[in-house]
């Protein structure tokens, strides 16, 4: 069930080292054909594998052009739905559409906050060797449960 | 120099610690590691150097790369790990690590915490019981908030980009220096005065012309379970779409094996009862939208059959039985006739709509879809084509081909050391102990937590075996336990020096074999894919597919086999096993799927070996052998252990005791919790 670029949109991510799409798919299957020799249109991304694509929508969702859409299996999927999302920084929305015309939009949110401002370390205590064999992490999140000593049955 | 096709640039590193893989493990482990690194340094003087590699882009790589709708292990302040524990081995008929189970639900809800620090929308509960998502503001987990239960252990949220989040910690928190990205590690090193140590693996580039060697002192091998091992029911285009990522390709279990690290529990697998063809999550449905399985006429085949759950005590008397037996019942009603299997989708939202206000149906709808959207976008298109809309027309559901995985309902994996506070077995004390090959430890713990029997190998979420039930929180929680753990061991190793059992020039060869194969041959024949001196990694997948498919209980045979066919697979395994050596690679993308295809090869022969070696059938609903039916707990309640050989290329299969660490009894009392 694969993703497949629009030769009307895609603009091989020009300017850039490597093409968006090549750089998330974690499958490796999208592609950028530099002289149109694989697929005719030169300087455009195409997916070179469709039957190992998971249809996990990664390439879809990153391309800045939106020129990655999904046709779903044609083994199995009657043709004429469609299922596109718009990835913003805090949500994400996305347009359904059924074969018989149904139109379903929705809008979730992905994260709390913005994007790139995680600080791993901030605030949190630096890590002390004599507490290395013991259990928990280096810090401690209100998240450590001890457990009833009791039911341990061969303690 | 740059390298070409064919005539790769060779490049060693030496480093302390690798991981290897970018999923919630190694994120896990990256995030850990470094503040213990840092600890390290400042109270030893020891400057760690570390490195990550990963096949794939952090942001999305891994089991978690579509993005998730539920955490599925939060344990809480309510419940006590020794329930998870519980659970675990109930789900998994019995025969789980109690300790690794209980330290993993003890140490679980810290990385939930952080992922909600980090920006993760978690859904909670107000004080009047409503519903409403992450991005609401309501008191976060770490200071009292009440997450939405889908289940005793899952908590809903809104996980479009959980992985891209937990990427983002990970990757500054390593610092991209320390970062390379697909690089596929293909083979682990053995030292070469230690053969029971690991020294060093080797791997490629995807993209450019480059083999990269690795020597180092420990690594984390986290780098998922073992997809598309079994003909997949959806056979042209739609083959990709796995319930469980497609790029799983088993290197894991392949990679420690070849190492020489001991397996458990091989023969475990995970077939998952889900949404026909697209394979969306069916657990809101029952746990959050209260919704019921049936058969083509109606009838909730749970209870219609329930009297076949009596034929497995004690897994089938629990409040929630098997996984596996559930699917059991459902086969019955499929082999017989009653199909097909539908979610009852539409009684289930006009039950809800009766109470609710219409506000309140319209967030129940988005919350239907949204379970989809987040984590298998590809069931809302099966959902679209068919113009399915789940309050008119009912799903289908249907069991999936068999997985290979440890993370999430399925327990195969490596064997590690445990935590030592728990009271696990230090020795072997069973009739069968002497057979259990002497260089291997003896009990449930030698010293490093996550460490397998192979020094200097550490493991963790899919990688760790008899466990389970980890998910994505528990697969993160274990990555940073086996953090702590590599810094102690390279602290204590600080002088040794690794040394490669093989020069790397042999190396390279091996791991090239595929391309020069290609460029020595490929002008034999017209068609590039019909050549006899070689066979294409996407035939051999094939020839893979159907040997444990039609023999290893696959699809085909209604996940059932015996002996007399486990033993025509294993000599058809044996011959393609020797034909992979003879795999073709005409570009570098055709070379990862010819070693991704290799690991599933050596994962698919474990599994075959140990089905071949446990005498009886004791995960009804993902196989049957149809000659030893049956249950046997007086025999077989216990682990199944491997080793494999690289050189003789011979498995060796064994029996460990298996022993309970808290009382599985209190599963069966009514309303015990």
């Amino acid at each position: 069930m694969p993703t497949f670029v629009r030769t009307d949109k895609c603009d091989g991510c020009k300017g850039q080292d490597k093409t968006a799409c090549m750089y998330i798919c974690p499958h490796d299957l999208m592609m950028l054909d530099k002289d149109g020799s694989a697929t005719g249109h030169a300087m455009k991304a195409y997916n070179q594998e469709p039957e190992q694509c998971w249809e996990c929508y990664s390439c879809v969702k990153i391309c800045p052009q939106q020129a990655i859409e999904a046709r779903h299996y044609a083994d199995v999927v009657p043709l004429g739905g469609s299922v596109q999302p718009l990835r913003g920084t805090d949500s994400i929305m996305w347009t359904i559409k059924f074969r018989n015309g149904t139109l379903k939009r929705f809008k979730f949110p992905i994260r709390t906050t913005p994007e790139g401002s995680i600080d791993p370390f901030g605030g949190k205590p630096e890590a002390k060797m004599e507490n290395i064999t013991k259990n928990g992490f280096f810090n401690q999140e209100n998240g450590y449960r001890a457990g009833n000593p009791a039911e341990l049955i061969r303690k | 120099m740059a390298g070409e096709f064919g005539k790769p640039e060779i490049v060693e590193e030496e480093v302390d610690i690798l991981l290897i893989g970018g999923g919630m493990a190694c994120c896990g482990a990256a995030y850990e590691i470094m503040r213990w690194s840092e600890a390290a340094k400042k109270e030893s003087g020891i400057d760690l150097k570390i490195k990550l590699v990963d096949k794939a882009a952090m942001d999305r790589s891994g089991a978690v790369a579509q993005g998730l709708s539920a955490i599925n292990t939060y344990i809480g302040p309510e419940q006590d790990p020794a329930d998870y524990a519980r659970m675990v081995s109930n789900d998994l008929m019995g025969i789980t690590r109690d300790d690794l189970a209980y330290d993993l639900g003890r140490h679980v809800d810290e990385s939930v915490h952080l992922f909600e620090e980090w920006g993760l929308p978690i859904w909670k509960t107000d004080e009047n019981g409503e519903r409403h998502d992450g991005s609401k503001g309501l008191p976060s987990l770490k200071d009292g908030g009440k997450p939405v239960r889908s289940g005793k252990w899952q908590i809903m949220i809104n996980g479009e980009s959980y992985k891209w989040i937990v990427a983002e910690a990970a990757k500054k928190a390593l610092g991209m220096d320390r970062i390379q990205e697909r690089i596929f590690i293909v083979k682990l090193v053995n030292d070469k005065n230690d053969k029971s140590r690991v020294a060093g693996a080797i791997g490629f580039s995807t993209r450019d012309h480059k083999v990269v060697v690795y020597k180092f002192k420990a690594c984390l091998l986290a780098a998922g379970g073992c997809v598309n091992l079994f003909r997949p029911r959806s056979v042209g285009e739609g083959q990709g779409r796995a319930w469980y990522p497609v790029w799983n390709a088993g290197s894991t279990y392949a990679m420690a094996a070849e190492a020489g690290a001991e397996l458990t529990m091989m023969e475990n697998r995970f077939v998952p009862a889900r949404f026909k063809d697209g394979y969306g999550p069916v657990g809101a449905w029952f746990l959050l939208f209260k919704a019921k399985a049936v058969n083509a006429l109606g009838e909730v085949y749970m209870d219609r059959n329930k009297e076949m759950l009596n034929d497995y005590p004690p897994y089938g008397l629990a409040a929630v039985p098997a996984s596996c037996l559930r699917n059991h019942l459902m086969l019955k009603e499929m082999k017989e006739g009653r199909g097909p299997i539908y979610m009852d989708t539409v009684s289930a939202l006009a039950k809800l709509r009766e109470t609710l206000s219409p506000r309140e149906v319209k967030h129940l709808e988005a919350e239907a879809w949204e379970d989809f959207l987040d984590m298998c976008i590809g069931q809302c298109g099966i959902w679209v084509g068919e113009n399915i809309e789940p309050e008119k027309k009912n799903s289908e559901l249907m069991p999936t081909e068999p997985y290979l995985l440890g993370s999430h309902s399925g327990c195969c994996g490596i064997w590690v050391s445990g935590p030592e506070d728990l009271g696990a077995p230090t020795a072997e004390e069973h009739a069968d102990a002497g057979k259990v090959p002497a260089h291997l430890p003896s009990g449930w713990s030698w010293g490093y937590r996550s460490m397998t029997t192979v020094k200097g190998l550490f493991t963790a979420g899919d990688g760790v075996g008899a466990s389970g039930h980890k998910f994505s929180s528990g697969s993160h929680a274990e990555g940073r336990m086996c953090a702590k753990s590599m810094v102690k061991f390279c602290i204590d190793n600080k002088d040794w020096k690794p040394e490669l059992d093989t020069d790397v020039a042999t190396l390279v060869d091996q791991i090239y074999q595929p391309v020069r194969t290609f460029l020595e041959h490929k002008d034999y024949s017209t068609a590039i894919d019909v050549n006899p001196h070689y066979i294409t990694p996407k035939m051999l997948q094939f020839r893979l597919q159907k040997i444990m498919d039609e023999y290893v209980a696959g699809v085909a045979t209604y996940y059932t086999t015996n002996e007399h066919m486990l033993k025509v697979a294993e000599e058809k395994l044996e011959m393609l096993k020797e034909d992979a050596l003879k795999m073709r690679a005409k570009d570098l993308h055709e070379l990862l799927r010819a070693w991704e295809n290799y690991h599933r090869i050596i994962t698919a022969e474990a599994h075959m070996k140990h089905i071949q070696f446990r005498q009886e059938s004791r995960y009804p609903g993902f196989y049957y052998r149809m000659d030893k039916n049956f249950v046997d707990e007086e025999n077989w309640k216990c682990f199944v252990n491997s080793i494999y050989d690289k050189t003789t290329h011979k498995w060796t299969v064994f029996k460990r005791k298996h022993v309970d660490l808290v009382d599985k009894s209190k599963l069966f009392k009514p309303a015990a919790h």
